[in-house]
């Protein structure tokens, strides 16, 4: 039901784990629904210099995840901005149809980081 | 070790099968010997399925398209028939969908539908069964054991508690038979739906036990075959296959049951004991001997299954048939876990070809998927207890 891309992104995930000082971070979902993730995101002249995530959730949701590090890593933060949920499923080789919705909230995440370091640039945190 | 959602047919069943899709085709109607050959095969069929399940008579077995069709058949038959007894039937809220989905349509054509509580191990409140009876109430169905989370329920108490009340009584025994033995006259069951693939018989046929006296308007009207209750053209190699089915499970299930459940066990307690946070769905007694139901705080189970896959071993997230939706089972919802803790389940069926070696393999296997995948998760003891 995977791509093999998604299974080989779910087997080795790329930048798994926190940064503590991170510049931005961003929480979407909930373990409600099954998925959660959290994006940490370290800035540097207006690019992104490290980001790190953590993830509950099923093989879609780890692979977004991944993928999403992947995509935004030394990226602008308005290149950043423009990475969509269906960028980060098109880098995938697809994810099943039921996935889309519920377990592709990767981009939605990396955004809030993004969003969470605009606000507070320029105070210390 | 996903046995409950599909299991390979037994190589002895497939034997008795083959001839019948080979040479032997005759139609069971037919006045020759071809067609008379075919009756034979089936009539031995029908006693072997009674004799599993006890019937009194070979008579009381009509052979379906499968249990969903046997329940669909149990549900809407009898209700339609006996409308003018009574229109309230009451279930449980851990039935299968071919049960809940045929009550909610009842609902929809003049009859109320009571799904009654389970208790955090599965079983039926038989209090409330009690006060929920009334002199409307024609029909109660409750499976004979749950497949997700193994609870096997007190099917004798349940009869005698409904026929006090003057309802009948329908079990489905799709995940209880050939698990565990029946008996439909010391149960008190007018009403048993018996499944073929759940016993690694075929797939496309099961069997309805209908008690002498008890009225069911048929689904199917056609051409009157078995006892004008379910018409159109017997399913002659599958129901061979039921039969055959029936007779090895009620022959080999006495000496199988024993280290089906000390396998069973091993499995839950290695499952369980090396992983913190870690539970049991369902009651740890009164359980089917193939069913080891867990679940892990803090991760999500399919991701649990990918690796589990990975590595060689099938088992199963909760209900192979909520994969589709997403939404975590309504059993796992019924016994009163959270969303979350739902999303955490797996379930392990084992059947005859599971070895002490596999379970001593996933047992080893097991803690450092967990370990890799909570390593991963946001989630923590402490922001639990916040």
């Amino acid at each position: 039901m995977y791509s093999e891309k998604v299974m080989e992104h779910f087997r080795n995930p790329r930048n798994m784990g926190e940064i503590p000082d991170a510049d931005g971070v961003g929480t979407v979902g909930n373990p409600v629904c099954g998925d959660m993730m959290t994006v940490y995101i370290k800035v540097k002249d207006n690019r992104i210099d490290d980001i790190r995530f953590k993830t509950f959730g099923c093989g879609a949701a780890i692979a977004t995840s991944s993928m999403v590090t992947e995509l935004a890593k030394g990226k602008t933060l308005e290149e950043a901005k423009k990475i969509g949920r269906s960028d980060v499923a098109a880098s995938l080789d697809g994810l099943p149809k039921v996935k889309m919705h519920c377990s592709n909230l990767a981009a939605d995440a990396l955004h809030a980081a993004i969003e969470d370091y605009e606000k507070h640039k320029g105070t210390k945190r | 070790m996903d046995h409950a959602a599909g299991r390979p047919i037994d190589p002895r069943v497939l034997e008795a099968m083959l001839p019948y899709m080979k040479s032997l085709y005759g139609n069971p109607s037919s006045i020759h010997s071809f067609g008379q050959e075919a009756r034979q095969a089936i009539e031995e069929a029908r006693t072997k399925v009674a004799e599993l399940i006890n019937a009194e008579s070979e008579e009381s077995i009509i052979f379906t398209s499968g249990a969903t069709e046997s329940n669909n058949m149990a549900i809407k038959g009898f209700a339609h028939r006996n409308k003018n007894q009574g229109r309230h039937i009451i279930t449980s809220s851990i039935e299968h969908m071919s049960i809940l989905n045929p009550c909610k349509f009842l609902t929809t054509k003049g009859f109320t539908v009571t799904f009654l509580p389970v208790n955090q191990y599965g079983f039926v409140n038989l209090t409330s069964l009690e006060e929920e009876l009334t002199s409307e109430t024609i029909l109660v169905s409750i499976m004979y054991a749950n497949g997700e989370i193994g609870t096997i329920q007190p099917i004798k108490e349940i009869s005698q508690i409904i026929h006090r009340k003057n309802a009948y009584l329908h079990v489905d025994a799709t995940a209880a038979n050939g698990q565990i033995p029946i008996d439909i006259n010391n149960e008190g069951i007018d009403l048993l739906t018996v499944s073929s693939n759940d016993m690694s018989g075929p797939k496309g046929v099961g069997a309805l036990y209908i008690k002498k006296g008890v009225r069911l308007e048929p689904l199917i009207h056609g051409g009157g075959q078995e006892r004008a209750l379910r018409s159109g053209t017997e399913n002659l190699p599958g129901v061979v296959g039921l039969g055959k089915a029936s007779e090895t499970a009620k022959k080999e299930m006495p000496a199988e049951s024993k280290p089906l459940k000390k396998l069973r066990d091993k499995l839950i307690k290695g499952l369980l004991d090396p992983v913190p946070h870690s539970f049991l769905n369902g009651p740890p007694t009164k359980r089917l001997p193939n069913n080891a139901a867990v679940r892990y705080s803090f991760i999500e189970g399919e991701s649990i299954l990918l690796d589990l896959d990975m590595k060689g071993v099938a088992a199963s997230s909760g209900s192979a048939c909520t994969a589709k939706t997403l939404e975590p089972s309504h059993v796992l919802r019924a016994i009163g876990l959270k969303h979350e803790e739902a999303h955490g389940s797996l379930l392990f069926t084992l059947g005859r070809q599971n070895t002490e070696e596999e379970v001593d393999y996933v047992i080893r296997i097991m803690p450092e998927i967990v370990k890799r995948l909570r390593e991963m998760s946001p989630l923590t003891p402490e922001g639990l207890m916040e």
